[in-house]
């Protein structure tokens, strides 16, 4: 996994609350046996009109937001599916950081897995990134994991909660299956005293 | 396991019970002790397992069942669309790689996964159970504590058993009083969600207590559960009881003789302690509870079958107005309008919300002797399982279908999500069973009303909504 540590780009505003995983990606792409190349699918049925052409009116396919790799949304961002391919359609499409108030659990678990940072704000610093993000190419935003820290265009900083835990394994891009593995001999234990219990 | 003397939830039982590890920080590593897997979510992790080497830790504590890509129709000639075959044929060529037992789409236990495991008695009281599904919340309607993962997690758990956590919340969820005839598990649970919100369970697990919970089948317990997610929730249960033990004896790989009888004693251990904290309650009055219908493209746009379609304008926060109105101009609805004035196109009975024998043997009472409506352009019923399928046949229940209009098809996720050929043309209007109501999670434009079974069979007998009360 790619390790996450600062980040800077033009913000792209998606105003939109319970932006669902059916939403971020839909089904008919679900049926690869692959984690790459789904990001042509990101948000398809906003992105792109009937015959395939681009929506010109959807955020991402606008001219300053076209290489965003950070995504401000609305409330309770990536609820619905378990589906990992959310996180994969956000990452291969370059997006890295989404800001939100709220996220669902799944999704929020989903893209730690995936080198990218979920961070939460509260409503009223969800406002100012948006009015932030509305100005296009004419602002920045820098994420500072180390710091856990947002730097706005015109100097101003929020700064975000992130369970330390999962901070570590982003900054370090490490791999939970090696992490787990190392643990073994406890899960050995574990099992050793599940056989007590005939049922289990 | 954790020795303390304060009293406990259901919830902090389980979850004290399968910590194989616990940081400092808080972060557990959980021992799962039923894994269930399914074509669409399963091909990264065993492609994860093969390039590094791993083995499957515990296959038979593994079940893989095809259910998701799989078309309802004849399926013994072959999966004729070609990405939806390579899924099935990947999960088929991988359960046999890593020696799990795997169900595919001819054998009779088929079906949707979260209908195969209590169908098994794969499904326990206590024990935690995974699947790379959001819907596997429905097995906490025997007690157990199980949630969705994602793929790598799903990677995760077929290589180590075990699953990294945090604890969640404890939210209770009371449900007193006895509701209406008609009215049933799917109305109470769309009326939690339109209570609580599509985040309101946000990190937290649920546990539905009350006289209305006691009082459901265990069918209308896995309803519930089922859609604990949709309120945003990390798992929803129900305290084991003499219903959960009687459906589950004698069960395929539920525990027989000796054992059974010790799992019993220790199933009646798992209820909150009196006095338990919970971070979160929220009370609901079952009895006056009307059928509900939802409206808009989130399970929270919910509203009773005897209300209006609500005005967007007069909500305050401007990025949730916009969202609402971007609902109804997809739903094609203006505010005001009567819920029984809707005209529908499509009814859809199934999934893992409310595709059970007990929901078909609802809609058979319904629609007995009658006709689907000749405005719609079709009524669809599909199967939970294989075993449903066949339970329904031997009670004569596909004949009353076939009968009254409606096509029976093969059991599989279906019109849910769309995966497989099952789907609604742009601007077509169902009433479905099912769970979500997204923006195009039925077919790209397909307008979605999430209904129990009883409302979606009275749907079609008069081509819009009814207040299946007034019935009789």
């Amino acid at each position: 996994m790619q390790p996450f540590t600062t980040l800077t780009s033009t913000p792209a505003p998606l105003k939109v609350v319970n932006v669902d995983t059916d939403m971020i990606i839909p089904k008919q792409y679900l049926k690869t046996i692959k984690r790459t190349g789904l990001g042509t699918a990101l948000f398809s049925e906003m992105r792109y009109k009937d015959d395939g052409s681009e929506n010109p009116d959807f955020v991402l396919n606008q001219p300053a937001y076209r290489k965003a790799e950070i995504l401000v949304a609305g409330d309770n961002f990536g609820c619905g599916s378990s589906r990992e391919h959310a996180p994969w359609a956000l990452l291969d499409f370059g997006i890295r950081c989404v800001i939100s108030t709220s996220f669902a659990d799944i999704f929020y678990n989903n893209c730690f897995k995936n080198g990218i940072l979920p961070i939460k704000v509260t409503p009223e610093q969800l406002d100012a990134l948006f009015d932030d993000a509305e100005r296009g190419s004419n602002a920045t935003l820098t994420i500072d994991l180390e710091n856990q820290t947002i730097k706005g265009p015109d100097g101003g900083e929020i700064r975000f909660e992130i369970d330390p835990f999962r901070k570590h394994c982003l900054l370090n891009g490490l791999d939970d299956i090696g992490l787990t593995m190392e643990k073994a001999p406890k899960i050995d234990a574990y099992e050793e005293k599940l056989k007590q219990r005939a049922w289990a | 396991m954790t020795a303390t003397s304060a009293p406990r939830t259901l919830y902090d039982k389980i979850f004290d019970d399968h910590v194989v590890d616990r940081q400092d920080d808080g972060t557990c590593l959980l021992y799962i002790d039923r894994h269930l897997v399914h074509e669409v979510t399963s091909p990264q992790a065993f492609e994860g397992l093969r390039m590094t080497g791993r083995k499957v830790r515990a296959p038979e504590k593994t079940l893989a069942v095809v259910d998701h890509n799989i078309p309802t129709t004849d399926r013994s000639k072959g999966i004729a669309e070609e990405e939806s075959r390579i899924q099935v044929e990947a999960l088929a060529k991988n359960a046999k790689e890593f020696g799990v037992e795997y169900f595919n789409e001819l054998d009779k236990r088929q079906g949707i996964v979260h209908i195969v495991g209590p169908e098994q008695g794969f499904t326990l009281p206590g024990t935690t159970i995974v699947c790379g599904d959001s819907h596997t919340s429905t097995h906490g309607a025997f007690g157990a504590l199980a949630h969705g993962i994602g793929t790598s997690e799903v990677e995760h758990v077929l290589a180590t058993q075990t699953l990294i956590q945090k604890k969640a919340m404890n939210m209770l969820v009371q449900v007193d009083g006895t509701p209406a005839p008609g009215v049933g598990a799917k109305d109470i649970t769309l009326a939690i969600i339109g209570e609580i919100g599509t985040a309101g369970g946000t990190g937290s697990v649920i546990e539905y207590a009350g006289e209305a919970i006691r009082g459901l089948t265990m069918e209308g317990r896995m309803t519930l559960c089922n859609m604990s997610i949709e309120g945003g929730a990390r798992a929803g249960m129900v305290a084991p009881d003499e219903k959960a033990f009687a459906y589950l004896k004698g069960r395929p790989k539920a525990p027989q003789g000796a054992a059974w009888d010790a799992a019993v004693r220790y199933w009646e251990t798992l209820r909150s302690d009196e006095g338990a904290h919970f971070d979160r309650v929220v009370r609901l009055d079952a009895a006056n509870l009307p059928p509900i219908v939802s409206w808009g493209t989130s399970p929270e746009d919910v509203i009773s079958v005897t209300g209006a379609v609500p005005d967007p304008e007069l909500i305050q926060d401007e990025v949730k107005r916009a969202s609402k109105k971007r609902a109804l101009e997809y739903m094609g609805l203006t505010a005001g309008t009567k819920i029984t004035d809707i005209p529908l196109d499509v009814i859809w009975i199934g999934s893992c919300t409310n595709g059970r024998i007990e929901d078909l043997r609802t809609v058979a009472k319904i629609v007995e002797g009658k006709k689907i409506h000749e405005s719609l352009d079709y009524g669809m019923i599909v199967p939970g399982s294989g075993l449903v399928k066949e339970q329904a046949e031997a009670e004569g229940l596909d004949k009353i279908f076939i009968a009254a209009g409606f096509e029976w098809r093969e059991p599989g996720c279906s019109m849910c999500l769309g995966m497989n050929p099952d789907q609604l043309k742009p601007g077509q209007r169902a009433a479905s069973t099912s769970n979500r109501n997204f923006e195009g999670r039925q077919g790209y434009r397909g307008r979605t009303h999430l209904v129990s079974p009883a409302m979606a069979a009275a749907a079609a007998l008069t081509g819009r909504f009814v207040d299946v009360r007034t019935l009789g």
